[in-house]
């Protein structure tokens, strides 16, 4: 895998051990989608979307990060009871952008984790949004204001939960 | 060409994912059925709910032994409560069986049919669909254990939903709150009927209520039987909110009975019947056998007992048997039986079991129910006739 510069400054570029890199979108999905019946508020995260974007910016590869939120969004698809693709092409988009966002930015600190995150759950859902009701004609709702909050719970899980992560990376 | 393709290689391969799930979900719109993404659904179902289920059950477990043998605080005290509860509920239970009995007895009569729930299936909920717009639930029970798609599912409180998709060990249940759900619905008290829909913030709403009809805070809502899904009379929930809008329909928002959020345990009714209900004293009766009793004829004849004729017995089950004093009773013009006779009008003897008013209408009922008693087309009976003009 290359490693990128930018602005003079050696961006790490990280991979991850095949397990890992299977497993934990897998435990992810697996919880979004038991925790909600014993802890109803657990709905407002949505964790498959957030290791989507820690891998997608650890990788620093945008082919691996696309590839990476179509097949965890695909997965949840699976799950729900709408067509297979809704959260597969929202997924597939933050995947792009957040490999490409860590191609030129340096990600590593929670500041800036807190606020790419919170700006990539907002475009998750706007993409979502537009393939369900342009593409497929769902009547889905929107409550912004529900959403904006979503976001910003994502935001503050996913400075824990990257810190966590952060033990499974490896150098490339 | 090939330099272009090599500089926007990543573009290139996001265009070409993004164009293949596009392309995914035209086939899904295009097809009704769930044929066209069956397998992908399956791998992902197997792959995820066998941890949910090993997780429930571990659970169940650890939380079977903390709460039936070592958690055990105010058991007493409970079972106190429960009893007095029993003791409650055996006093209402002997007032409404009575009730029941007699609404048994007249839906026989009119040979309603209602729909009985004959058999359910324990299930228990093992997981979620992940996703805050898609309200639908997995089950531990699927196609092996009897469960078929839409079947209804329902908790002690009230209903949950219907089953979407079966697989081998599991099911996909959709809730009531889904925007895609639709249950014929009726309110109890004004017997106004309209259908219940959820919505996308999990809400659920009754709609194709007109505006000009009054829907009162409280009122409890049940199942109509309309949707072939629930059977008729099952709780739904009760009125939360009546917002008039301008437009032609309410806007009524409910409650669920049931708490769909916080679901655990819930039925499957996996078979239901459609028959007219039972009457204990009643069993089968052919038509003659009604009309027998029904039409005007000779009354039977008392049944003998041992008592002397000079202490009668007023008990009320042998008092209907008795023969009474006959009445005159002028026949109706077309009747077959009112001939005329030497200017004599012949006297009739009504039974005693059953008044004349009670006579109906007793036809074969195209449907294939037996009989059907309808509300008498004639006049009622008239005054006796006067004495002073006989032809």
């Amino acid at each position: 895998m290359p490693v990128t510069y930018t602005s003079n400054d050696q961006i790490e570029v990280y991979r991850f051990n095949l397990p890992v890199a299977i497993l934990v979108p897998l435990f992810a999905v697996f919880l979004q989608a038991f925790l909600p019946i014993r802890f109803p508020f657990f709905a407002i995260f949505d964790l498959p979307l957030l290791v989507t974007i820690f891998f997608a910016v650890a990788r620093r590869s945008q082919v691996s990060g696309l590839i990476t939120g179509a097949l965890i969004g695909l997965l949840q698809d699976s799950l729900s009871h709408q067509p297979i693709g809704l959260y597969g092409i929202s997924k597939t988009v933050v995947g792009y952008g957040a490999s490409s966002l860590g191609v030129k930015l340096d990600v590593e600190n929670a500041g800036t984790r807190l606020l790419m995150t919170f700006i990539f759950c907002v475009i998750h859902q706007f993409v979502y949004l537009v393939v369900a009701r342009g593409l497929v004609g769902l009547a889905v709702g929107t409550n912004w204001l529900h959403e904006l909050g979503s976001a910003s719970a994502n935001a503050v899980l996913a400075v824990a939960l990257f810190a966590v992560l952060d033990k499974f990376k490896q150098r490339a | 060409m090939e330099n272009l393709l090599t500089r926007y290689r990543n573009v290139c391969i996001l265009a070409g994912v993004l164009f293949a799930q596009v392309l995914g979900l035209a086939i899904q719109v295009r097809r009704t059925g769930d044929e066209s993404s069956r397998l992908i659904r399956v791998w992902a179902v197997n792959l995820i709910t066998p941890l949910e289920k090993s997780i429930i059950w571990m659970q169940n477990g650890t939380g079977g032994v903390w709460q039936n043998y070592i958690y055990l605080r105010g058991v007493r005290q409970e079972n106190r409560d429960l009893k007095m509860e029993i003791e409650h509920l055996r006093l209402e239970r002997v007032r409404l069986s009575e009730d029941a009995e007699q609404a048994r007895r007249l839906q026989s009569l009119l040979g309603f049919k209602e729909q009985f729930i004959s058999k359910t299936l324990a299930a228990q909920v093992i997981g979620s669909s992940g996703s805050d717009l898609s309200h639908s639930v997995y089950i531990d029970k699927g196609s092996k254990d009897g469960v078929g798609q839409d079947m209804a599912v329902i908790t002690a409180e009230g209903i949950v939903g219907k089953v979407l998709r079966v697989y081998g060990t599991t099911s996909q249940v959709l809730l009531i709150n889904d925007p895609s759900s639709g249950v014929g619905a009726i309110l109890e008290k004004s017997r106004i009927q309209g259908v219940l829909r959820g919505t996308s913030a999990g809400q659920v709403m009754l709609d194709k209520i007109l505006s000009d009809e009054t829907v009162q805070p409280g009122e409890t809502l049940r199942t109509s039987g309309g949707d072939l899904v629930f059977p008729k009379g099952l709780p739904i929930g009760t009125v939360a909110k009546v917002n008039r809008t301008p437009e032609t329909f309410l806007s009524v928002q409910i409650k669920p009975a049931a708490n769909l959020s916080k679901l655990e345990e819930v039925l499957v009714v996996t078979q239901r019947e459609e028959r007219v209900p039972d009457v204990a004293d009643n069993g089968t009766q052919r038509a003659a056998d009604i009309l027998a009793r029904r039409l005007p004829s000779v009354p039977e004849k008392p049944p003998e007992t041992k008592t002397t004729p000079n202490t009668p017995k007023f008990d009320g089950a042998t008092d209907a048997a008795k023969p009474k004093p006959p009445a005159p009773v002028k026949p109706q013009e077309n009747s077959p039986n009112g001939t005329v006779a030497n200017g004599i009008m012949p006297i009739r003897k009504e039974p005693a079991s059953k008044p004349a008013q009670s006579v109906g209408k007793v036809s074969d009922d195209p449907s294939g129910q037996p009989f059907t008693v309808t509300k008498p087309e004639t006049a009622p009976a008239q005054p006796p006739p006067e004495q002073d003009n006989p032809r």
